[in-house]
């Protein structure tokens, strides 16, 4: 292919090559653009497969189960019965929470069934995505503002917070059991003599303590290249013009960080609406620590179209959640993607 | 004269004063990173500590280590109470480097196209493979726990190994892109005035200048891939269970009593790998983290 040098070939190149050297204007340049898009189609070719087999399939498959009913056992005649279309029944049993009864027909689901649980799941998942998201941001914050600024051993500092982000979730979970442990440090350190795990609120505190401590390094780390970002003049200036630490911080720092701010809230975000691991491992779900995403694990043992249903509600939850923050809320994570690309042309 | 001492006298206090004030400062974030410091440390210390105690002394609470012994760690891998540890270590590195391999040869190819080349859809594209980072993991895992069933996949390498791609693949792709933006293109484009094709340029000039890029975006894509509970928990077996998986499961002696000793070892033999390698490379790994998300 490299043979075709000298003079500009009439026709493109068969590697499909881009001839740069050749006049970028009129139809050079749709040419260009042309075989660009050619390429682009080829390197891109096999992530889109790969995520559609991964991702779109799955998607696609769940949302047809979630409208088949489950095979079992029918509680009347005790026979096997094979399944079937349900409508959308699997979704009004876990919104308005209801079970089949025998006889047919629905009934509230009795407490303590997996099918009670929808909405105590919605709640617990949201309390834990609010009341994580807002420490990680604060403590991040101050992390981050710690981080920016010059002092002997930063850079210990700064690989220090890597160390909660390494450690797999499962052995978090692990060593924070381990540390609430009745006899544990927490409560010799404290002086009390708390059951963490053995009833709700303690319980709560402690999947958010160590949610808490295991990603606040990662927001701190994005808020601190935000941070980086912002040009010291700035702040120079400001001085000058006698404006007090706190004035620099809220009309300086805050407006200048936010895209950066705005996209870690929204990753963290995310991730806590999905947790899983560290609520499965430390309590195991009891005490009203169930998630949403720890239901779905549950339920599958039971029925997998039910759970289908259920984790596409999950799915749209998170999905609705992630447009408000994109559409209202200025996080523009895809913009920031292509915006370096922009500024180059 | 006497004006002129006492100008001197007057700018020294002042000196003296912000000079103060600046220490007073600097001691402020001295004692912040103090506590940072002890917030991101102690409880990875109580973990290592805690895998060098004797059983005996499990919940002593000396902050320097009594009573050593390495017995945890022969504990962790004796497979007499139905742990199997050392295979799943095995299991992990196995699954980790094919899942980091093929996430890496995928994205690489990806995020060039994303970051030099120019073609329709380019937004719809990157949109797609941010909102596959942010996809919830059990909206796939019903419907492959179904399917990965009628195929008879479940305990199989690859029922772990193809969903995990999923999580690790948009990683790798959007990592690599903020990387490739930030390379000095006139390189290319100097190799291809000489006369190489675009292959030729990408292969010859480009891949080593990403190598350090690369490595970089391998070592997050396999700290995430070894981190996965959630799928393998569900689409493993005992046979092809990863360490996440082995250590939330493990059982000691006794049926009632969680084995913390051996846990905390297993969980220090998990950890420190990582740990290392996050240290030794922790300006591009944060580089890497961060990319993605800022730039």
């Amino acid at each position: 292919m490299a043979t075709e040098l000298g003079p500009t070939p009439v026709k493109a190149p068969a590697s499909g090559g881009t001839p740069l050297h050749r006049a970028p204007n009129g139809v050079g340049e749709d040419n260009r653009i042309a075989s660009q898009g050619r390429w682009a189609s080829w390197l891109l070719a096999p992530t889109i497969i790969a995520l559609a087999i991964v991702i779109v399939y799955p998607i696609v498959s769940a949302v047809v189960m979630s409208f088949q009913k489950d095979a079992g056992l029918d509680p009347v005649t005790g026979l096997f019965t094979a399944g079937g279309p349900a409508g959308v029944q699997n979704y009004v049993n876990w919104l308005a929470q209801q079970c089949s009864a025998p006889g047919g027909g629905t009934l509230a689901c009795p407490p303590g069934t997996l099918g009670s649980q929808f909405w105590s799941a919605t709640a617990t998942t949201f309390f834990f995505s609010v009341v994580t998201v807002a420490f990680e941001t604060v403590l991040g914050f101050w992390m981050a503002i710690i981080m920016a600024r010059t002092f002997k051993g930063r850079s210990a500092v700064r690989a220090a917070v890597l160390v909660p982000w390494a450690i797999p979730t499962a052995v978090t979970a692990k060593l924070w059991l381990f540390i609430f442990a009745f006899e544990g440090i927490a409560n010799k350190m404290f002086n009390t003599t708390i059951l963490w795990t053995g009833s709700e609120w303690p319980a709560k505190w402690a999947v958010i303590i160590a949610d808490v401590w295991k990603t606040t390094p990662f927001m701190a780390l994005l808020i601190l290249a935000g941070l980086q970002m912002i040009p010291a003049e700035v702040y120079e200036a400001a001085k000058v013009d006698g404006a007090t630490a706190w004035q620099r911080f809220r009309m300086i720092t805050l407006p200048l960080v936010k895209p950066a701010l705005m996209v870690a809230i929204l990753f963290r975000t995310l991730d806590a609406l999905r947790m899983f691991d560290l609520p499965y491992i430390l309590t195991g779900g009891a005490n009203n620590t169930t998630t949403l995403s720890i239901l779905v694990i549950n339920q599958i043992r039971q029925g997998f179209n039910a759970a289908a249903a259920l984790s596409t509600i999950t799915f749209i939850i998170i999905f609705l959640v992630a447009f408000i923050f994109v559409r209202f809320l200025g996080a523009n994570v895809v913009e920031q993607q292509t915006g370096a690309a922009k500024e180059k042309k | 004269m006497s004006t002129a001492t006492a100008l001197r006298a007057q700018q020294d206090r002042g000196r003296k004063l912000s000079q103060n004030r600046e220490k007073w400062a600097q001691g402020r974030t001295y004692i912040s990173a103090a506590v940072i410091l002890i917030w991101c440390l102690a409880p990875a210390y109580w973990m290592v500590v805690t895998a060098f105690r004797d059983v005996g002394f499990t919940y002593d609470t000396s902050l320097l280590p009594t009573h050593i012994t390495l017995d945890n760690f022969n504990t962790a891998f004796d497979t007499s109470f139905g742990n199997r540890f050392g295979q799943a270590l095995l299991n992990s590195v196995f699954i980790g480097l094919v899942v980091t391999l093929v996430s890496l040869i995928l994205g690489v190819f990806a995020a060039y196209a994303l970051a030099r080349l120019n073609f329709r859809f380019k937004f719809l594209v990157l949109g797609f493979i941010l909102g596959a980072s942010m996809f919830p993991g059990v909206a796939l895992i019903t419907p492959l726990f179904q399917l990965f069933t009628n195929i008879h996949w479940i305990g199989t390498y690859q029922a772990l190994i193809i969903p995990n791609i999923s999580f690790v693949l948009p990683l790798t792709v959007y990592t690599m892109t903020s990387f490739f933006r930030e390379m000095p293109w006139e390189l290319e484009e100097s190799a291809r005035v000489d006369g190489c094709t675009q292959g030729q340029a990408f292969r010859k000039v480009i891949m080593p200048l990403a190598a350090p890029a690369i490595f970089t975006t391998a070592i997050l894509a396999f700290i995430s891939s070894w981190n996965e509970f959630l799928i393998a928990s569900q689409l493993s077996s005992d046979a092809t269970q990863p360490v996440t998986v082995a250590i939330a499961s493990f059982a000691g002696a006794q049926p009632n009593q969680i084995p913390y000793t051996a846990i905390m070892a297993a969980g220090t033999i998990v950890t420190i790998p990582l740990v290392v390698l996050v240290l030794v490379f922790q300006r591009k790994i944060v580089a890497g983290l961060t990319a993605g998300a800022v730039k």
